[in-house]
């Protein structure tokens, strides 16, 4: 039925091929772009071969502070991903068993994935307004001087960005997590505790180096949608904005090449996470020898 | 002798600190951050969109002003379709065209993975291949149609070149056409991977069987795969449907800003700060998007898929 030598086969390949330059063709053709001479424009033709907008780009020239909103967007998805790893091996752990509230847990978590991100963010803006509003109306009422002195918000990278971008990587974590114990061989972990070894020790020592391979896809998931995150995050990052909210700011001002460059910058980085996890994934799975 | 006492009649409080510490503990964190920042938020969501506003402040009220205003003048339609509805209509139809075009690309991209790819190395390689690109920025692979289908594009270029056309085409970008592409351009792994999941689950023998007892491809297609795949087109259609329902950016960047959505009017409102009124917009959106999920999973178990 599924013979490599009948025409539907030719035509699948074909097909495949087809929507494969078009994931990748586009960005191919910026990443070439990026790498103009000074006159380049927007579009083809090619005018000349330089770095000339990548030094543009680090000089910072005509472009926002580039450099530091690409400093926060790399720490932030560093803490994101931290969170998401920790929290959802947590949370997985605990879906093995069924526990009080699991189930609107889990529906709470599917949720997430599919509400508006336009109305998670709107949501926690209005959240932290009124913190706001609450703290100074009790900074005012109890006179303490430093919220009535200092105090402006409470939104921030660190405080409602983080947690706006949580609620979007943490779903894909659990899921992973469900995929794994999903196929998880139970024996080890049973023979573990039957040698008498107590329940963090089994997990350390038996269940970590098993699962350590889907970590890595968990904290590449972690990252990378915290790196490009842009919705969720739109209304609540506060002052310090992230790079693909400055991106974003540029796509209706800059029209030089500048921009491609900085694609081309952010791109590499994400293709050099992914490159990396990938390759620990292999090692890992190596190690272990399955 | 006290804090012996102390500990010893604590220690022997009947019960309460014999019950085990649960497995279950371990989710706490997590639902920590889905109470705080997803839960509450979306209370308070609806809430506020029942509360008055001025120019600097959010005032609490119990009023339906917000929710009249959405429907002004949209039941008489002497002056044809009001904007809320025009905005609606345009919304679904964006959702309608790209469901559609990334189900067909989906679905055969899955097709093609899940049943001509024999070996699993290739699988997983060609898979990944698919995927690669959801890790990247969306904003960038948005900006990257530009060179193809800007006014000096390739695209004209090609066309003004081979003489099929002899000014250049403005429909390319900033258009419908080009929201819509680029919409299957980021969402089609949504329906990739669930369809993809389901036809990794289908018996091969049932096809074989099928295929012995003088099925051709196409009724293989149609009565076997299809059918069976189910759940899996259903769980991306829900993504990409209700991705598209709440959009703004790339409606916004893609459609050169000058065409509407519902993200967008909540975005505009929440930037002159009328609070109440974003609110208010977010409470139908959300409701929209709840009954098209509502009514998509009454076919399937979604829980039983994973």
């Amino acid at each position: 039925m599924f013979s490599k030598k009948n025409n539907t086969y030719y035509i699948c390949v074909f097909f495949f091929s087809l929507f494969v330059l078009f994931l990748y063709g586009p960005t191919f053709t910026i990443i070439l772009l990026s790498f103009q001479g000074p006159d380049g424009g927007l579009t083809f033709p090619l005018n000349g071969i330089s770095t000339y907008w990548f030094e543009e780009l680090w000089r910072g020239g005509s472009v926002v502070d580039i450099g530091s909103a690409f400093k926060r967007s790399i720490i932030l998805g560093i803490i994101v991903m931290i969170l998401t790893v920790v929290l959802s091996v947590a949370a997985g752990l605990a879906f093995r068993k069924k526990f009080w509230g699991s189930n609107v847990l889990f529906f709470t978590t599917v949720a997430s994935l599919i509400v508006p991100s336009i109305v998670l963010s709107l949501g926690v803006a209005l959240q932290f307004r009124l913190i706001d509003d609450l703290t100074k109306w009790i900074g005012s009422s109890l006179d303490i001087s430093w919220v009535n002195d200092s105090f402006q918000t409470s939104l921030g990278m660190y405080s409602s960005g983080l947690g706006a971008q949580l609620t979007w990587t943490l779903p894909f974590g659990l899921l992973i997590m469900f995929a794994v114990f999903n196929r998880f061989d139970k024996s080890y972990e049973e023979a573990a505790r039957d040698l008498g070894a107590t329940p963090w020790k089994t997990f350390k020592e038996i269940v970590l180096p098993l699962i350590a391979p889907s970590i890595i896809g968990i904290a590449l998931f972690g990252f990378t949608l915290s790196y490009d995150e842009l919705a969720r995050s739109s209304q609540v990052m506060g002052s310090g904005n992230t790079l693909p909210l400055e991106l974003r700011g540029l796509t209706t001002t800059v029209t030089t090449p500048i921009i491609y460059a900085l694609g081309t910058v952010t791109t590499f980085v994400s293709f050099t996470v992914i490159a990396i996890s990938v390759g620990f994934y292999l090692f890992l799975k190596r190690k272990k020898g399955i | 002798m006290l804090p012996y006492i102390i500990n010893n009649s604590i220690f022997n409080m009947p019960n309460l600190f014999k019950i085990k510490p649960s497995v279950g503990l371990l989710s706490l964190p997590y639902s920590f951050v889905f109470i705080f920042f997803f839960f509450i938020p979306l209370v308070l969501t609806f809430v506020i969109s029942f509360w008055d506003y001025n120019e600097y402040s959010i005032i609490p009220d119990l009023i339906l002003e917000n929710y009249r205003y959405i429907f002004e003048n949209c039941f008489s339609f002497e002056n044809g379709m009001c904007v809320t509805f025009k905005t609606y209509l345009s919304t679904f139809m964006f959702c309608l065209i790209t469901w559609f075009f990334t189900l067909i690309i989906g679905f055969f991209v899955a097709y093609f993975l899940a049943f001509y790819v024999n070996s699993l190395t290739w699988q997983i390689a060609l898979f990944l291949l698919c995927t690669i690109p959801f890790w990247t920025s969306n904003v960038i692979r948005m900006i990257s149609w530009i060179p193809l289908l800007g006014r000096n594009g390739l695209v004209n270029d090609f066309f003004l070149s081979t003489g099929l056309t002899s000014t250049p085409q403005e429909w390319l970008l900033y258009s419908g056409f080009s929201v819509v592409l680029a919409f299957v351009h980021l969402y089609t792994l949504f329906m990739i991977v669930p369809i993809f999941n389901s036809m990794m689950r289908i018996d091969k023998s049932i096809i074989e069987a099928a295929y012995d007892s003088g099925a051709n491809g196409f009724q293989i297609l149609w009565n076997i795969i299809i059918p069976l795949c189910k759940p899996g087109i259903v769980i991306g259609s829900i993504f990409v449907i209700t991705v598209v329902m709440g959009d703004f950016i790339t409606i916004g960047i893609m459609g050169g800003q000058q065409i509407p959505s519902i993200g967008k009017i909540i975005y505009v409102e929440m930037s002159y700060l009328q609070l109440p009124a974003a609110a208010a917009n977010a409470v139908i959106l959300l409701f929209l998007t709840l009954l098209i999920i509502w009514i998509m999973t009454k076919m399937i178990d979604i829980r039983k898929e994973l």
